[in-house]
């Protein structure tokens, strides 16, 4: 309990330290917003050049998108500084963690949040609700819990690609470039419908992350869509073991990171 | 709580640890530490000195489980650094002097509270705490001030006080006193050796200042290439060398060039032979034998004798082992 006081003095002293930028926060939602829009436009124009895409509507897109979109903003916002692991060894940060009796990965994900990516989640929420409000949603106590539980498991599943992406940085020299990759790429592939991926996007992001456990499977079941043949429809019910299975590489990276670390220098 | 042992609070045994770098295409193995066998019992205060890459930063981080030792075993407060680090890190407090501990855009306050509730001090045993490290590092007219606005002499205090808040047994400080004026390191080790004579606190701290190593150590590691060559006093240290003393008269009248005192050298006269400088070697005579026969020659005003400076002495054990 004493631990959890601390973490929760440290974060607290984060979200004040950045109140004080408060005017920014308009400026923020203002480009989050602009950003966002581009990004559903993108979406859109693809699907009108084929107006099936991978056998979604229009409305099922922006679903898909809501959901993906809000929870990797939400686990940016608490998780996101983790992939800059690099300057945290640089800073010598890391170092100063070893010598506080907490464990290091809760300390560097509760050594900072980022209020600012608050704005984001505010664009992906609002195509959630919008795509929720123009599909054909079966509502029940059930598809309510089905889209609870998928964007919890959204959020658990980007927030350990973040974790998973600093363990690697530990290894890797120009990390943070070699992991966004991964890190972003799974966003994106997260916010597109699985079966229009590329066969390497399947690979990456269909086995090893399970990003299509993150908004495209649970809205498949949700709307009660065909989706691919080899695909049941209570799939999307999985995404907590797809969430389980991403921390548990995340977990396994971030250990094996620490081992092989070196020491700040100095 | 309890307090792991009353045993050695350092003890490491062949401690040894070796870093892979990339040489161009390469790999190759630099050894930062090596063979290393060291014992400080509480309360001592010693100064761990080497030349630049000895692995004095290496040697502490595998102290305080920052680092995996490559070969032999390290206790520290009696406890395993990496598998025991959460439990040590109550124990130990650190300083390296160039990196921070406290919170850039936070006052010194709120960094110091923060700490204080990582290491879940009572809020008694912080306000007291708190109180006394404020006072006795004089750290009230900056306690408001963000870390980021800090002068280095400030911030160092503050990041004493940060590293020594939960009280630890054992305080560690790398380079504490780089870049610092004179006056502040002055304070520093004043405020260093009042800690120690109040609570008994272990000090082990490197330093390229071999003023901190004489006015707060009472022993002295000495490394070289990752290997300790020296384990004693500074007394002790400078007789190794054999290091010559200097005796500096001032006489009453010109006189010519004292070259034929027994067992000294002569190294030179000024104000037209008024003040003259003798070396002598400590193991073969003292100096009262050298001012007897001194006064056999000439009118002593005024003396003194210069001991070698240690930079100097550190220097010479190093040519002599290349
Ligand atoms: N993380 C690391 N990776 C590779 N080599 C390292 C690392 N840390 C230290 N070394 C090497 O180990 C040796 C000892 O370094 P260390 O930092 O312990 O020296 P030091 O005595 O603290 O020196 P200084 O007085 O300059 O601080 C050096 O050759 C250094 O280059
Ligand atoms: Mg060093």
């Amino acid at each position: 309990m004493a631990d959890l006081a601390a973490y929760r003095a440290v974060l607290a002293s984060r979200i004040r330290a950045q109140r004080s930028y408060r005017t920014s926060f308009v400026l923020d939602l203002a480009s989050s917003l602009l950003v966002g829009f581009v990004e559903l436009a993108e979406v859109w124009v693809v699907f009108h050049a084929v107006t099936e895409l991978g056998g979604l509507d229009l409305a099922a897109v922006v679903l898909v998108f809501g959901l993906a979109d809000l929870a990797f903003s939400l686990a940016d916002l608490s998780f996101g500084h983790c992939d800059t692991l690099p300057t945290y060894l640089r800073a010598g940060t890391l170092d100063v963690f070893y010598l506080r009796p907490q464990p290091l990965l809760l300390q560097l994900i509760t050594s900072d949040i980022s209020l600012r990516r608050l704005a984001r989640a505010v664009v992906g929420a609002a195509a959630l609700g919008v795509g929720l409000a123009v599909n054909d949603v079966a509502w029940s106590l059930a598809s309510v819990a089905l889209i609870v539980l998928a964007l919890v498991s959204g959020i658990a599943t980007f927030a350990a690609m973040f974790v998973w992406a600093a363990g690697a940085q530990f290894y890797l020299i120009d990390g943070a470039e070699a992991t966004n990759a991964f890190v972003y790429g799974g966003r994106y592939a997260a916010t597109q419908p699985a079966s229009v991926w590329s066969r390497p996007l399947v690979v990456v992001f269909g086995f090893f992350f399970p990003m299509a456990f993150t908004a495209y499977l649970p809205v498949v079941t949700l709307l009660g869509l065909p989706g691919p043949e080899w695909m049941p429809t209570w799939l999307g019910w999985c995404a907590p073991v797809a969430a389980l299975w991403a921390w548990v590489l995340a977990l396994l990276t971030w250990r094996a990171g620490v081992r092989h670390y070196q020491g700040g220098g100095g | 709580m309890i307090t792991p042992t009353i045993g050695p609070i350092i003890e490491t045994h062949d401690l040894g640890r070796d870093f892979r770098v990339r040489d161009g295409l390469r790999r190759r193995t630099v050894v930062a530490v090596d063979r290393l066998s060291i014992r400080v019992e509480p309360g001592e205060a010693v100064g761990y000195i080497g030349a630049n890459g000895a692995g004095k930063s290496t040697t502490i981080k595998l102290l305080t489980g920052i680092l995996m030792p490559t070969r032999g075993t390290v206790a520290t407060c009696g406890l395993r650094p990496m598998a025991d680090r959460r439990r040590l890190a109550r124990e130990v407090g650190v300083v390296f002097g160039q990196r921070t501990q406290l919170w850039w855009d936070l006052p010194v306050r709120d960094s110091l509270r923060l700490l204080a509730s990582i290491h879940a001090l009572g809020r008694v045993a912080e306000r007291e705490r708190t109180d006394e490290l404020v006072e006795r590092l004089e750290l009230a007219e900056f306690l408001g001030t963000p870390v980021r606005q800090l002068s280095l002499g400030q911030r160092m205090r503050a990041e004493v006080a940060a590293a020594l808040l939960h009280s630890p047994r054992l305080v560690i400080l790398d380079e504490p006193t780089i870049g610092l004026d004179v006056l502040s390191k002055q304070r520093l080790r004043e405020f260093l050796i009042a800690e120690r004579s109040r609570h008994g606190t272990t000090l082990l701290l490197t330093t390229h200042d071999m003023g901190d190593v004489e006015r707060l150590c009472d022993r002295i590691l000495l490394v070289d290439r990752g290997s300790l060559v020296y384990d004693g006093t500074l007394a002790g240290l400078s007789r190794t060398v054999g290091a010559e003393r200097v005796l500096v008269v001032d006489l009453a009248e010109p006189t010519p060039d004292l070259a034929d005192v027994p067992d000294t050298r002569h190294l030179g006269s000024e104000a037209g032979g008024m003040r003259q400088r003798l070396a002598f070697d400590p193991e073969s005579t003292t100096a009262a034998r050298v001012l007897a026969s001194l006064s056999d020659r000439a009118e002593l005003v005024d003396l003194a004798v210069e001991e070698p400076e240690i930079e100097e002495i550190v220097r010479r054990i190093y040519a002599s082992r290349r």
